[in-house]
């Protein structure tokens, strides 16, 4: 078979060499309809953001369809704003407590998938994988429906572990009580991902590791710091940026449990320009806004790309 | 041994191995019987006890936070299947007749079937455009050498991070500056490249592993490259084309933010969007509310089903070998 390779090889070479034109111009060919779309809808929606950011774009202009040039304004009004400041610092406080609940809650249940019988992880891969398929939008109104002030299961478990006040006690009077009920909701969507996909990586090391380690006496803790930790760290560098990104662009768990209220006072950054575009139609501002949060998404993106790109170095 | 030259030895042995996983069941196994040894050494009662607590405990834990997992989802399903009087009471009624009235007054709202022929349309619309502009792109970029192939593919990998949530507010200017606005023509199009650079990725892997010696001896046999790639190659890719079909079914159909600010007339709204403004249209009816979460989950839930062992296989196989 080996011998024969060459003479395999050779036929579609030549036929390259003769074709010329059409045969080189084909992959642009290709890849041209791609190209195309993510070049005009994708790239023309990054390029049209940076420009409305530098006009003056509100209600007067969108119906009179002007362009009013006004070089950094949007960004200088933005960055004096104290709401921008104070939701900056929201955005990362909740980003950083979701990242750091989702990797430790996600590990420590993929951890358990490894020590359970064949039975009870069926059980809880199940309950997981439930969890994780479940769309945002439905997701976000079960929450609703449990968050409820007059019929919420929430205020009744409340009432029978014999705390006071929750007779209609309002779950979403606060910014601080909604952002709290986000996040339950967003660790709960992403726990599974996290565990799951830690659970089918620790299946392809091989057993004999740990019993090694545990021979040689090794603690639980110290067999996770020195073996899985190690093994498993590209996915745990991964998955945390990952998390970091989605985390902090999550607009729906957020704008749907309570449209960034009470009085704005639960909106992240992808929240606000929403808000300030659609509801204020200040769509400079908004457009601002959306350029600063993108430029910090991009330096969590940058440090994922380039695991990404280490990883498939090493792969080749 | 150190534990820094254990580790060396752990890389070793998975970078070596090729593809060889053991069995789901055998670490755990293996950890279990080491954990029974070392007690075993104690001795007596308490070595025993110490045994049965390690063996108990995980699985306590484990039954507690599914539990936990699955309540919200339980929580949807009873509350959908609940009497009307059963559901907006003071203390939740946990065991009901169950009836199917919400679902029949969710269905029954005005338009459910125009949001239900919208999110198909304009689900199966992009998920079809995708699979198809991207077979061609990944069949370039898997198969063909040409200057700027590697820029493609970080366009790609870039375009797959595409925070889309952040360029809401300019993508409905730019669609009202097209008039396009309330379409579901433009709601399919931006899905089609919301969906395209994950399909173009995952179809790219899928055709580099079918083997170069299999569409060259077709081509031997006389076929030409396209008759080689449709009668060799395509059939090998129903696997992965079914897998990345799902994905973007899945995306666009749960897809809120897009539609939230371009498709705000009813005509043209889809489900996740309905769902959401849930209180114009039923109040304060959370059985309805409820069934009608229920009839926008289930689809997803069954799709999810089918792929979840090729989507955690996937991903891990990516994750470890570095």
């Amino acid at each position: 078979m080996s011998a024969e390779t060459p003479d395999v090889v050779a036929p579609p070479d030549r036929k390259r060499g003769g074709k010329g034109l059409g045969t080189r111009l084909l992959p642009y060919l290709l890849i041209a309809p791609a190209l195309i779309a993510l070049g005009v809808v994708l790239g023309g929606a990054l390029f049209r953001n940076v420009l409305i950011s530098l006009q003056e774009f509100g209600r007067r202009q969108l119906i009179s369809r002007t362009t009013e040039w006004t070089g950094l304004d949007n960004y200088s009004e933005v960055l004096t704003n104290e709401r921008f400041w104070s939701t900056l610092l929201r955005t990362f406080v909740f980003m950083a407590a979701n990242v750091v609940l989702i990797m430790v809650i996600g590990t420590l249940c993929g951890l358990l998938l490894m020590r359970l019988g064949k039975r009870m992880r069926l059980v809880f891969s199940i309950s997981l994988v439930l969890a994780w398929a479940m769309p945002i939008i439905p997701s976000t109104t079960v929450f609703r429906w449990i968050f409820d002030t007059q019929f919420g299961l929430m205020n009744w478990l409340m009432r029978t572990l014999g705390f006071s006040g929750y007779e209609q006690h309002n779950w979403f009077d606060s910014g601080f009580s909604t952002l709290t009920i986000a996040s339950l909701l967003i660790v709960w969507m992403s726990v599974p991902f996290v565990a799951l996909n830690l659970y089918a990586g620790l299946t392809t090391v091989s057993g004999e590791i740990y019993e090694a380690a545990r021979m040689d006496g090794a603690s639980a803790w110290r067999i996770f710091w020195s073996i899985v930790l190690p093994i498993m760290k590209p996915f745990f560098l991964i998955t945390t940026f990952l998390e970091i990104i989605w985390v902090f662009k999550a607009f729906a768990q957020i704008y749907a449990l309570n449209g960034g209220g009470p009085n704005r006072s639960s909106e992240t950054l992808p929240v606000m320009a929403f808000v300030e575009g659609m509801g204020q139609q200040q769509y400079g501002v908004a457009a601002a806004i959306s350029v600063l949060t993108l430029l910090i998404l991009m330096v969590a993106m940058s440090f994922y790309f380039r695991l990404i790109l280490k990883q498939e170095k090493e792969q080749s | 041994m150190t534990p820094d030259k254990i580790t060396d030895r752990i890389s070793d042995v998975n970078i070596s191995g090729p593809g060889g996983a053991p069995p789901a069941g055998d670490p755990v196994r293996q950890t279990v019987a080491g954990t029974a040894r070392s007690g075993g050494t104690g001795g007596g009662a308490r070595a025993l006890r110490a045994k049965r607590f390690g063996k108990i405990w995980p699985n306590v834990t484990a039954l507690l936070l599914s539990l936990l997992f699955i309540f919200p989802v339980y929580w949807m399903f009873a509350s959908s299947l609940k009497p009307r009087g059963d559901i907006l009471t003071r203390d939740p009624v946990f065991f009901f007749i169950p009836t199917l009235e919400n679902y029949t007054r969710a269905i029954e709202v005005d338009l459910f079937w125009t949001y239900v022929r919208n999110s198909l349309v304009v689900t199966l619309g992009a998920v079809f455009l995708a699979l198809l502009v991207a077979l061609a792109a990944g069949f370039a970029i898997a198969r063909m050498k040409f200057r700027g192939r590697r820029g493609m593919v970080l366009v790609v990998m870039m375009a797959q991070m595409a925070p889309w949530e952040v360029l809401i507010i300019v993508m409905y200017l730019n669609a009202r500056d097209l008039e396009m606005l309330n379409s579901i023509l433009t709601l399919t199009l931006i899905y089609f490249v919301m969906a395209l650079p994950f399909t173009l990725w995952t179809l790219r892997g899928f055709i580099a592993a079918v083997p170069r010696e299999l569409e060259e001896a077709a081509m031997i046999d006389g076929c030409t490259r396209t008759q080689a790639f449709f009668r060799v190659i395509f059939p090998l890719l129903a696997p992965g084309l079914m897998a990345t079909s799902i994905f973007g079914f899945i995306m666009a159909w749960n897809e809120f933010p897009m539609v939230l600010v371009l498709n705000k007339s009813p005509e043209a709204s889809t489900l996740p969007l309905w769902l959401a403004s849930f209180q114009t249209q039923f109040g304060n009816d959370w059985g309805a509310t409820m069934a009608a979460s229920m009839l926008v989950t289930l689809p997803v839930l069954i799709l999810f089903l089918i792929l979840q062992r090729r989507v955690t296989g996937g991903m891990s196989a990516g994750a470890v070998k570095g």
